[in-house]
């Protein structure tokens, strides 16, 4: 079976303007929505109690409400999680509350009364360990993106490193800005979704630039542009190859995963099509614009690499 | 044709890549028996003695209780059962049976047969949120640890001062140091001399000539407070263990983290208000008279106690004790407790008491010269209890005796208890006294608790999203690209063995929900590398070369590809590995695990199947 015909030879690069455009356009709806709608922050960064229950029928929400109501506890968000039996209950934090860790025995307490439902999960984090999550996280990538852009500079080229962290900051702002437009709540179970569209996306890009990297040294008389949209069209089979596999089990995490990871694989969903994307028209396009050619690349092979011995 | 073929492996390579297969598959298989209810046996000096076993075995045995198997090593001693029925009784048993430094806990231990374990095989840990229980994060309040330090030293500076004859002076608290207020320099001197030779080892003088006198103003040092940070811990660490120990939990974590936190994480426990209210107690101890003239079995038996004595219970004989119901000393008068000798090199507590405490105690003292004297440690206990046919945890206040020690002479601000039957004991009573008396205050400051249920259904989600993933790969990758993707298919099913292998084998691997969730990107992710060789191999055969020469150039062109691409998602792991906390933590681990095995099955297993099927055929068609 073939998804793709035998000689493949879409003009990927004469498309660049406009997929320039379409990324600039979204980065900016992406900007925007970051700044006027802000992430949905979850009690992992901002802390805060959240606390689910889990009755042994189907509960409407108002009784809860009211029940938490009659407790003081009017800040309360609530909401069904997954099912209509299982009821999450999110809790800022209050500043003046000495014994904050003691406000989900007070939520557990107050709900005896509408069918003393089963504690399924508690999470209280601190106000001071949110923004520690909140530091470290941001940290996080930050040491993922400069580790990535010294190992593609080492074995490669300067502007392959520069190129392909281009798409992962286009990649992280996007998903970052799908999660603003849509709400859905950013946890760090998101944060490490991040990370692995930043592994996903630098994976499918440098398997595009190994291939621009031995173009350029076999194909003699070319212009780069040439030789990039050569070897996208030649990688890029096993690119859709790849992002459908790795679509498919994603999915497969989403319907059947359980409510707790479906941020988690939305982020990966939306990642894996963006960072295929990016592979392609940012990582490549920045080449481009960097004024990239086969000499750039002539220094390096005379350097003696002993661990290119495969390449013909 | 003289030159060797090009797609065979020599024999030792094959049974190489079979021997590794093999192995780790081994490994991996105490995962497929189910857990059985278990209760596991362990003693607080962290050695089991031979005794146990034998004293357990008994007890059961007289109940009728009967054990499914045993298992011995690492120091526990783990006994497993059919049902909870019998688990909860044999608990009840145990705890009966044994004293109070044994710890009886329940856990769930696995069902796989003895061969497996004598090589030493192990099911994977699952991390909280999979099997149940709490995660606490606790802070310990410095500032107060420093505060009340520097409280006591005020009070003791007061009391030394005035036993140095020195007069008319004042003695302030103000923030972290302790002002003294002179009327001349000449005493100012003198006290400071005197204070010098007590204290010059924790404290900071200095003398400050401000309008309002002549003042010396002492700080407590650098290392001493670094001391007593470090000791706030400690007390706070072993209070927890000791209570930890009481809620009968098997495998509790309690470390330390950072400079002021501690992590505490209990699987199994769900009460998560008792469990809070447990951790958060402070202990305190007291010091009171023994009563010496009445018989404290006999009390114990009849039930009749003395007018003005109390009974108790000594913590580790468990025999009954008659104490005056007068308290001497709390523990907010002693200032420190540590283990050391006596002169004549006998393991034996000094404590330093405050100014206060020192002027009580000493008149006490004086009065009951040869006298018995206890040290009661209060404290709270849980006890599990089985109510209709279910578990509940309850917490009872406990009092017990810790030490009884005859009063030899008046004692002062500096005394010791003497007469201990060994420097750990020593060690235990300076670390209890400590405990009650000035552990700083923790606070929660982070919390995740997952119930028993939730956990169960995030195992069966995780599980369920795995095999339907795996399924749709296998699938697509067998469609796509027939013979080569049955072998990309064969080698997934390995890679999965092979991350449960190596997560079984790591001891500190955790399994977590976004563990479950990094296989399951990794099964994705992983046949990239075939995908990677198999296109490699279709574009030479549209190039025109020879099947034999495209398999071969396929894998060889493809090498480095994969392996650029591989380690740049490493990087992102181990980033992820450095930086997360806890369940984000255990996706880093198997999603590693998961690129490094695939890097292994997808291009040195695939080739095995292939060079095996085409790699002794002439001119063979390939399905790929």
């Amino acid at each position: 079976m073939q998804l793709l015909k035998d000689k493949l030879n879409i003009d990927f690069m004469g498309k660049r303007k406009l997929a320039l455009m379409l990324s600039g356009v979204l980065i900016v709806v992406s900007i925007v929505a970051m700044a006027a709608r802000g992430l949905n922050l979850g009690i992992d960064f901002t802390g805060g109690t959240l606390v689910e229950v889990g009755y042994s029928d189907s509960v409407q929400l108002e009784p809860v409400r009211r029940a938490l109501l009659a407790n003081g506890l009017d800040d309360a968000i609530v909401q069904h999680f997954g099912t209509s039996r299982d009821v999450l209950i999110r809790l800022p934090v209050e500043e003046t509350d000495r014994d904050k860790s003691s406000l989900s025995n007070k939520v557990i307490h107050a709900l005896e009364p509408t069918g003393s439902p089963e504690v399924r999960r508690v999470e209280f984090v601190g106000p001071q360990v949110g923004g520690e999550l909140r530091d470290k996280g941001g940290l996080a990538m930050l040491y993922a993106l400069i580790g990535i852009l010294v190992y593609v500079a080492l074995r490669f080229e300067w502007r392959f490193s520069l190129g392909s962290v281009a798409a992962l900051v286009h990649d992280v702002v996007l998903v970052v800005g799908f999660f603003a437009l849509t709400q859905t709540e950013f946890d760090l179970t998101v944060l490490a979704a991040l990370l692995a569209v930043i592994g996903y996306s630098l994976n499918d890009t440098i398997v595009v630039f190994d291939r621009i990297r031995e173009n350029f040294r076999r194909i003699r008389k070319a212009t780069s542009e040439k030789v990039i949209n050569t070897s996208i069209n030649q990688t890029f089979s096993r690119t859709l190859m790849t992002s459908i596999t790795t679509l498919l089990v994603l999915i497969a995490l989403y319907l059947f995963g359980g409510e707790v990871i479906h941020a988690f694989s939305i982020a990966l969903i939306v990642g894996v099509l963006v960072g295929t994307y990016s592979s392609i028209y940012v990582a490549s396009t920045s080449l481009l614009a960097l004024d990239v050619s086969k000499e750039n690349l002539m220094p390096v092979e005379s350097a003696g690499r002993s661990d290119d011995g495969s390449q013909v | 044709m003289a030159t060797a073929p090009l797609n065979q492996y020599p024999l030792w390579k094959h049974f190489s890549i079979l021997a590794v297969i093999v192995i780790i598959g081994l490994y991996s298989l105490p995962n497929l028996y189910p857990s059985m209810p278990a209760i596991q046996v362990s003693h607080e000096s962290g050695e089991l003695d031979a005794a146990t076993p034998p004293v357990l075995r008994r007890a059961l045995q007289e109940k009728g209780i009967q054990a499914q198997g045993e298992d011995q090593g690492d120091n526990r001693l783990l006994l497993r059962f059919s049902d909870t029925e019998q688990q909860l009784q044999a608990f009840e048993a145990g705890k009966q049976a044994l004293d109070g430094r044994h710890v009886v806990a329940l856990n769930l231990a696995t069902s796989m047969p003895g061969w497996l374990r004598s090589i030493g095989a192990s099911p994977m840990n699952l991390g909280l949120d999979l099997r149940g229980g709490v995660h606490f994060l606790l802070e310990v309040d410095m500032k107060a640890a420093g505060a009340k330090a520097i409280n006591n030293y005020a009070a003791a500076v007061r009391v030394d001062l005035r036993e140095a004859k020195l007069r008319r002076f004042s003695v302030t608290q103000t923030g972290d140091e302790v002002k003294i207020r002179f009327r001349d320099a000449a005493s100012r001197a003198a006290g400071h001399e005197v204070l010098d030779e007590e204290y010059g080892n924790e404290l900071d003088f200095a003398e400050v000539d401000g309008n309002d006198g002549f003042l010396l103003v002492a700080t407590i040092n650098e290392e001493t407070m670094r001391e007593t940070q470090s000791l706030a811990i400690q007390q706070n660490i072993q209070t927890l263990r000791n209570r930890v120990n009481e809620l009968g939990v098997a495998e509790p974590v309690i470390q330390q983290q950072g400079a002021a936190r501690i992590v505490v994480q209990l699987p199994g426990v769900q009460d998560t208000a008792q469990a809070k209210e447990i951790l958060g107690a402070t202990a305190t101890v007291e010091f009171r008279m023994v009563n010496e003239q009445s018989d404290p079995f006999e009390a114990a038996e009849t039930g009749r106690i003395p007018t003005g004595s109390i009974l108790y219970y000594e913590r580790d004989s468990k025999s009954p004790i008659l104490l005056k119901r007068d308290v001497m000393l709390t523990g907010d008068s002693i200032i420190n407790a540590n283990s050391g000798f006596d002169e004549n090199g006998l393991p034996a507590v000094i404590i330093t008491l405050d100014g206060k405490g020192a002027a009580r105690f000493s008149k006490v003292t004086a009065e009951n010269i040869k006298k018995l004297m206890a040290v009661v440690f209060i404290d709270n206990k849980t006890v599990i209890i089985n109510q209709d046919g279910e578990q509940r945890r309850r917490t009872v206040k406990s009092e017990e005796v810790v030490s009884v020690a005859r009063i030899q002479e008046q004692l002062g601000k500096r005394f010791q208890i003497e007469g201990l039957d060994s420097t750990h004991e020593a060690l235990k009573l300076a670390l209890l006294l400590r405990a009650g008396a000035l552990a700083a205050p923790v606070e929660i400051v982070e919390e995740r608790t997952v119930g028993p249920s939730l956990g169960q259904q995030n195992i069966d989600l995780g599980k369920k999203s795995i095999i339907i993933g795996f399924i749709l790969v296998m699938v697509f990758m067998a469609l796509y690209y027939r013979l080569f993707g049955v072998a990309a298919d064969l080698a997934l099913a390995v890679n999965l063995i092979l991350i449960i292998g190596i997560m079984s084998l790591i001891p500190g691997a955790t399994l977590t929900l976004p563990g479950i969730a990094g296989i399951v990107l990794t099964v994705g992710m992983a046949v990239d590398a075939n995908v990677l060789i198999f296109e490699r191999i279709r574009e030479e055969l549209r190039n025109g070369n020879s099947p034999q020469a495209s398999i071969h150039a396929g894998y060889s062109k493809a090498l480095s590809t994969i392996a650029d691409a591989n380690v740049t998602t490493l990087i992102a792991a181990i980033v992820l590995f450095v930086f997360g906390t806890g369940p984000i933590k255990g996706f880093a681990v198997t999603l590693s695990i998961g690129i490094v095995c695939s890097m292994f099955t997808a291009i040195m297993g695939t080739r095995a199947l292939v060079n095996l099927y085409y790699g002794s055929q002439k001119s063979p068609s390939l399905a790929v």
